[in-house]
């Protein structure tokens, strides 16, 4: 039994990592271990960058070919796309948001992590909807780019 | 307990109905039912145990259990979870068995109905197999018991999974809107006939065709009609299961399914504070759907040593910081009158209670999502072999690749064919309405028909489509048993 059955929290171990050189441009990361039938991620991205071996496979992203676009974490059913980008001390998330109140560029909001801890303060620099879904990208410092998964408005 | 904004639902400002309860006048909003209007000013207590004369609530709230039948305008027996709320209408509740009304119950004289395809149910293995069936110039009569179509796709405010041919990335509640446009656009074609706000009632022995009586509601008085087909498709879906506890029927606990319902459809919260029971995909997808209508998840509990939905639906939940526990269940809910806390504890590997490990938890609901039962009562009384699958929830209509079970021209699709999901169920819906319009003729597409079978293995190929590919092997050996 791997630990993510019982808590339902990924660890890093779980997941497909970049290099620094990939996270430096930004790129995708895909928190979807399991195979369970689903592929919208593998038609939106527009560099043929996610691929899957059948409609059940966990998808894994070419973080070579990857642009970071941020196309994919709006699509995603299981709202399990980040696009995390690091540069010096700072690093910018990129995640999914289906709450209110919607934030806004410029706010300061609270980063949470994968289980939902307020791990800091973070500045929204972008938000795009798409759908009902919130692309929002928020600023954080780059020790926290691979923990941050959430914020509260 | 009015929801006003929500991050993925517009609920529109909608005309305000007055209404008398128990001689008060309360106000509900056009679109509520009865039941989610009384819930939304507060009264959650709708009846009474007939044995124990315990107060019931709201529990399914898709007209399938009991606790919520009232008298209206002097009609007994009301499902009002289902029963559209009028202007000046009298709702009491009633004294145990209900008293038979001093008003005649059928107004006008039975009608007659001469279709090809029966479909009972118009969720999303019904209105499928309707538009299937349709689109093959069949003339198709599509009936039921809500006042609008798209069953349980309405209140499914996430995103489904799948490929595009399914719909992937669409919310069900689109999906369903999709659908309604493409029946629309047959109805004024003449190819579909739609009833809402009715139910089969029953099957009747006729001549080289099926004979159904259907019961047509109209300001809570029915019209019984006199249905014959050709075919029919039954995708009558499933009901939640109950959980056995001490406090299991006091208001406040409710199927999970009831309580997306109430916040989803009604825009009506069920409570404050939610213990969830069960972290499948529907307890996970549902405690997510409360956060979103701003109610607070105290906890779910799972029986199981593992979470047993996608670990998608498990981390949004968890990042939100609700604890999801394994190996943990609920031993008791108390409260005088309503839910006022729950009692959870920890299991051991044998499944049993573990002594001191008792935990109080407060809560104002508790929603079961524990499963669900396949509805199979009008297979039953068709008279198909049904067998108990447990892989498939319960008792269901063997059948064959084409949905067609032991009786010529008998279909199922969907949850009342077993268990599964809403994607699977419109492929199987689609299945069943184009093998039903070969039957009889109208359509010769057989390759499109091996087309739908090829696309419901690939989505049944993972680790998550094991137990209903289980299912469906059994339920397909067994038909090839009885039928040598």
């Amino acid at each position: 039994m791997r630990k993510y059955e019982k808590t339902g929290i990924l660890s890093e171990r779980d997941l497909q990592l970049p290099s620094e050189k990939q996270l430096e441009k930004g790129v995708a990361i895909l928190e979807c271990v399991q195979e369970i039938p689903c592929n919208p991620c593998v038609d939106s991205c527009p560099v043929h960058a996610i691929s899957m071996k059948d409609i059940n496979a966990p998808p894994v992203n070419d973080f070579e070919r990857c642009i970071g676009c941020t196309k994919c974490v709006g699509v995603c059913p299981g709202l399990a796309i980040f696009v995390v980008k690091v540069k010096g001390r700072k690093a910018w998330v990129t995640l999914p948001y289906e709450f209110i109140p919607a934030p806004k560029a410029g706010d300061v909001v609270q980063a949470l992590d994968r289980c939902g801890a307020v791990r800091g303060k973070a500045v929204v620099t972008k938000v795009v909807r798409q759908g009902k879904t919130l692309v929002v990208t928020i600023e954080i410092e780059s020790g926290l780019a691979m923990d941050i998964r959430n914020i509260r408005v | 307990m009015r929801i006003r904004t929500h991050p993925i639902i517009d609920f529109q400002k909608r005309k305000k109905l007055s209404f008398c309860f128990q001689n008060k006048n309360l106000v509900g909003e056009e679109g509520d039912t009865i039941a989610s209007a009384l819930h939304a000013e507060g009264i959650r207590t709708l009846t009474k145990s007939l044995v124990y004369e315990s107060p019931r609530g709201f529990f399914c709230g898709i007209g399938k259990c009991s606790s919520c039948l009232m008298r209206v305008n002097g009609i007994p027996n009301v499902r009002t979870c289902i029963a559209p709320l009028q202007e000046g209408i009298l709702v009491e509740t009633q004294e145990k068995l209900a008293q038979l009304p001093a008003a005649e119950f059928l107004g006008e004289p039975t009608k007659t109905l001469d279709v090809d395809v029966l479909v009972v149910g118009a969720g999303p293995a019904g209105l499928c197999a309707a538009l299937e069936s349709a689109q093959q110039n069949a003339l198709v009569l599509l009936v039921d018991e809500n006042q609008c179509v798209g069953g349980q796709l309405v209140k499914q405010t996430h995103k489904f999974f799948g490929s595009k041919q399914e719909r992937a990335g669409v919310r069900g509640v689109d999906i369903a809107k999709e659908l309604e446009f493409d029946l629309q656009r047959l109805q004024q074609e003449g190819k579909i006939q739609l009833m809402t706000d009715a139910t089969v009632i029953g099957y009747y022995e006729s001549k080289n065709k099926h004979r159904f009586g259907v019961v047509k509601r109209c300001d809570y008085q029915s019209t019984l009609y006199d249905v014959r087909c050709k075919a029919v498709i039954l995708a009558c879906g499933a009901m939640e299961n109950m959980l056995l506890f001490p406090g299991n029927d006091l208001p406040g606990v409710y199927g999970a399914g009831a309580v997306q319902t109430l916040m989803n459809v009604y825009g009506v919260k069920p409570g404050n504070r939610v213990l969830m029971v069960g972290a499948g995909n529907v307890g996970l997808i549902v405690s997510y759907q409360l956060l979103q209508a701003g109610i607070a998840v105290d906890r779910v509990v799972e029986a199981a040593p593992i979470i047993g939905g996608y670990n998608v639906h498990a981390a949004k939940l968890r990042r939100c910081g609700v604890p999801i526990c394994t190996s943990h269940s609920i031993q008791e809910v108390y409260g005088d009158e309503k839910v006022e806390g729950a009692v959870v504890v920890k299991l051991d590997e044998n499944w049993k209670p573990v002594k001191g490990t008792e935990e109080d938890v407060p809560c104002d609901t508790i929603c079961l999502a524990v499963g669900l039962t396949p509805s199979t009562r009008l297979l039953s009384q068709i008279g198909v072999d049904l067998e108990f699958v447990p892989e498939a929830g319960g008792y269901v209509a063997l059948h064959d690749e084409s949905m067609q079970t032991s009786v010529n021209g008998v279909y199922v699709a969907g949850d009342a064919s077993g268990i599964e999901e809403a994607s699977t169920a419109m492929i199987e819906g689609k299945i069943a309405g184009l093998a039903a319009a070969i039957q009889l003729g109208r359509s010769k597409r057989k390759r499109l028909l091996m087309q739908y079978r090829e696309e419901l293995c690939n989505l049944r190929a993972g680790p998550f489509g094991e137990k209903p590919r289980i299912a469906k092997e059994k339920i397909a050996k067994r038909a090839e048993a009885h039928h040598a």
